[in-house]
């Protein structure tokens, strides 16, 4: 175990060295950029044993981990904002595909206008895409949750993108451990997928599918990706029995005991609650954060059952569903809740959209506007 | 490890396409006494249907395009209408 | 060589969902032999990919990847490349399979051309095959990039009124260690061509001439015959550069030197219903005296490209 003071981005880029990939592809763009140039790096200086495909494109390098997976390869891209729209066929090609890819989304608002900081619109737009999604929100997270993405990608056969903040997590250096070689090998067996695109193995991947042979691969991925989030809280566990190291399973809570407001969010939002949950409770209000790690599958289950009778769930979505009120939390809170707990009231905002600043004062205002609502 | 392939694996079978001899309005007739065994039928035959050996014809997927007939230098493949047998 | 001493290896199974005449298939039997068995193919969206049998079903013997439209550039490259570290971590063992890609002209002049243009740039490590067949005939004959001037289509109904592109030059201008043109008319030059590639490492590029019976209107059977009027009139050139030294192959060589006339065009041209409007129409001088200066200027074009 090594300490370190740098980046989120960096965190990545050591987890990834860490894990043993193989083959990595990207394509830069801004706030991304500083994690696959590491890589690069590190392959260049022999630290890490694996091929870097400079490619033309973010469709081309979803394209190229997606084919270096089919062959065996552990593989990895990271990306932000437009660069994650412009691989939307690939993401559904990935996860349809059933390939074990783990990929970093630097979250990064996304045009028109153009905008370089961040919100979650770019992952939220890629919701329905059959991709697991985290939201890590420390550098701390990020290099544990790289860890597991490959450990859950390669147990259930499903692409992983981990998320973390532009700028905001991604450029700010925080302190972080990484983990020895051996207990990654114990965490993180070597990838043998029982297919691969390879003369030995032989078949076709993926031809024209008549309904009646279409169907069932559907539901397997969504049934798959459903069973998924156990996955993840069994495998952080497991890594936590290893290191120590705990940031929740579906969602990470903050000073839940006797709350009866519950402030939701996730990304580096849901570390500025806890502030916030901190002054309100000085203010006399039990309020409780509540971080969502998980974005997809949704814990909807575990959502209707963390809240106790009478709680009130404040929704703080940092992304639009456009025409409604909120974002895409919100819908989903309330799609899990109803017919569930439908005496809990629930309420929403977007905020934080673009980059704009939320310094818990910020959060502890609008809480207090939506508890005005809730009464 | 012993997980099951989850992905859409397709494996080679002959008549991947059905038995596409049904498609035949024509079909090829071989007369070994003209052939030089230049093989040109066997190498252009988009269906894998002629044998190099002997040419036998697989009239259960040729298509009939007629192509063997068509390259054979010595017209030892003619078409001839199906209906006409 | 001879057609006698070809490998037994067939690519094809018989029994394919490919039009009766067609020519990617056999394409595939000659490029197959010369790749044998140890090689992984790489598909986009195409014909031969609308062909080769529904899940869980392949008409082909080949280990392959149905890949999006626009990725085969990208992702031949990414096969290669991913192999080397499984091989020296000792997860694979034996001898590494070539990796070649079949992609239709849609695949290659249009949608995939940033990629492709990419990977020769790069100079990944796999053959691109493109089996140009001037239309996206898959989809019912559009028009496409490699779609030859005044031919009609489903969506240029009155006649391309541009040029096609010279996709194969532009591919050896990426200075990538091997590209050639090909032609089924003539099969041992394609199969000595695939050898070659084969045996060099890096970004190689063939593109296979493939008269298309359904979208050019012609009878199934004049497959390789179209094929041949093609090189004889000097509509479709026959070449190979190898670290970016060019030379002219069998019939456009000797068309290119004076030693052979070429066939007046209107022979290909009447062989094919898609010219068949332009052949009745009381412009056809001029039409067929724009198509012969094309193939005078391309001859002259790639001849004088071959001196440098």
């Amino acid at each position: 175990m090594t300490k370190v003071f740098d980046s989120g981005n960096v965190a990545c880029a050591l987890a990834v060295k860490d894990v043993g990939v193989d083959f990595v592809a990207a394509y830069p763009i801004t706030p991304q950029t500083s994690v696959v140039e590491k890589i690069a790096s590190y392959i260049a200086e022999g630290e890490m044993d694996a091929k870097y495909l400079p490619v033309e494109s973010e469709h081309s390098a979803l394209s190229a981990v997606a084919a270096a997976s089919a062959v065996g390869a552990r593989v990895f891209t990271a990306t932000s904002s437009q660069g994650l729209l412009y691989m939307h066929e690939i993401l559904h090609y990935a996860a349809g595909g059933r390939l074990p890819i783990v990929m970093a989304n630097v979250n990064r608002a996304i045009n028109m206008p153009w905008c370089l900081y961040v919100d979650h619109q770019d992952a939220v737009s890629q919701r329905d895409t059959g991709w697991i999604q985290l939201f890590a929100a420390s550098n701390q997270e990020i290099y544990d949750s790289v860890i597991l993405a490959y450990k859950v990608a390669e147990e259930v056969q499903i692409p992983v993108m981990v998320n973390y903040d532009g700028f905001l997590v991604s450029h700010s250096s925080m302190p972080f451990e990484t983990l020895e070689q051996d207990k990654i090998r114990e965490f993180l067996p070597a990838l043998n997928p029982p297919w691969r695109l390879h003369p030995q193995w032989g078949g076709t991947f993926g031809n024209v599918t008549p309904s009646e042979e279409y169907v069932p691969y559907r539901y397997a991925l969504t049934e798959d990706i459903k069973k998924a989030g156990d996955v993840i809280v069994r495998c952080s566990k497991e890594y936590e029995r290893l290191t120590g190291r705990w940031h929740g399973g579906h969602f990470e809570t903050y000073r839940p005991e006797g709350a009866e407001y519950f402030l939701f969010s996730m990304g580096s939002m849901g570390k500025e609650m806890e502030i916030a949950v901190d002054l309100l409770r000085e203010q006399g209000i039990a309020a409780a954060g509540l971080r969502l790690r998980i974005f997809s599958p949704f814990p909807e289950e575990e959502l209707a059952a963390l809240l106790p009778t009478g709680a009130k769930l404040l929704v703080f979505d940092r992304n639009l569903v456009y025409g409604s009120a909120g974002g895409a939390l919100l819908q989903l809170a309330k799609a899990a809740l109803f017919n569930r707990r439908d005496s809990l009231q629930v309420i929403g905002i977007s905020l934080g959209l673009g980059g704009e600043d939320l310094p818990a004062s910020v959060l502890v205002a609008k809480a207090r506007e939506m508890m005005e609502v809730c009464k | 490890m012993n997980k099951k392939i989850v992905q859409p694996i397709s494996r080679p079978v002959i008549g991947a396409g059905g038995l596409t001899g049904t498609w035949r309005t024509q079909r090829p007739v071989y007369d070994a006494s003209l052939c030089n065994a230049c093989l040109l039928c066997w190498l252009y035959c988009p269906e894998v249907a002629i044998s190099k050996e002997d040419r036998t014809i697989d009239y259960t997927y040729c298509k009939g395009c007629g192509i063997c007939a068509a390259e054979c230098p010595k017209k030892a493949i003619y078409m001839e209408r199906e209906e006409s047998r | 060589m001879n057609i006698k001493e070809l490998p037994e290896i067939e690519y094809i199974i018989p029994g394919t969902g490919a039009c009766a005449g067609c020519p990617s298939t056999i394409g595939l039997r000659l490029v197959g032999k010369a790749l044998g068995e140890n090689a992984i193919c790489l598909l986009t969206p195409s014909c031969a990919v609308a062909s080769m049998g529904m899940t869980p079903k392949t008409c082909y013997s080949f280990p392959a990847l149905n890949i999006c439209f626009a990725s085969a550039g990208a992702s031949g490259g990414a096969i290669s490349m991913a192999l080397d570290p499984l091989y020296s971590k000792k997860r694979l063992e034996g001898e590494k399979p070539v990796v070649f890609a079949w992609v239709g002209d849609g695949g290659t002049y249009d949608i995939g051309f940033q990629g492709l243009s990419a990977a020769a740039e790069r100079n990944d490590d796999f053959i691109f095959f493109c089996y140009n067949n001037e239309a996206y005939s898959n989809t019912g004959n559009q028009r496409s990039g490699a779609t030859p001037q005044y031919v009609p289509t489903t969506t240029s109904p009155l006649g391309k009124e541009m040029l096609q592109k010279n996709v194969p030059l532009l591919m050896l201008e990426h200075r990538p260690p091997y590209v050639a043109t090909a032609s089924l008319a003539y099969p041992l030059d394609l199969y000595r061509k695939v050898e070659k590639a084969k045996s060099i490492k890096g970004f190689r590029y063939i593109e296979i001439h493939m008269p298309c019976c359904t979208s050019w209107k012609f009878p199934a059977a004049e497959t390789i015959e179209v094929s041949r009027l093609a090189i004889r009139t000097g509509s479709w050139l026959l070449w190979e550069a190898e670290n970016g030294k060019l030379s002219l192959n069998g019939v456009t060589a000797a068309l290119a030197e004076g030693k052979r006339k070429p066939l007046p065009v209107e022979e290909y041209l009447k062989a094919q219903g898609r010219y068949a409007w332009l052949l009745k129409s009381p412009d056809k001088d001029y039409y067929i005296g724009n198509i012969e200066n094309n193939i005078r200027r391309e001859l002259e074009f790639m001849a004088g490209r071959a001196k440098l």
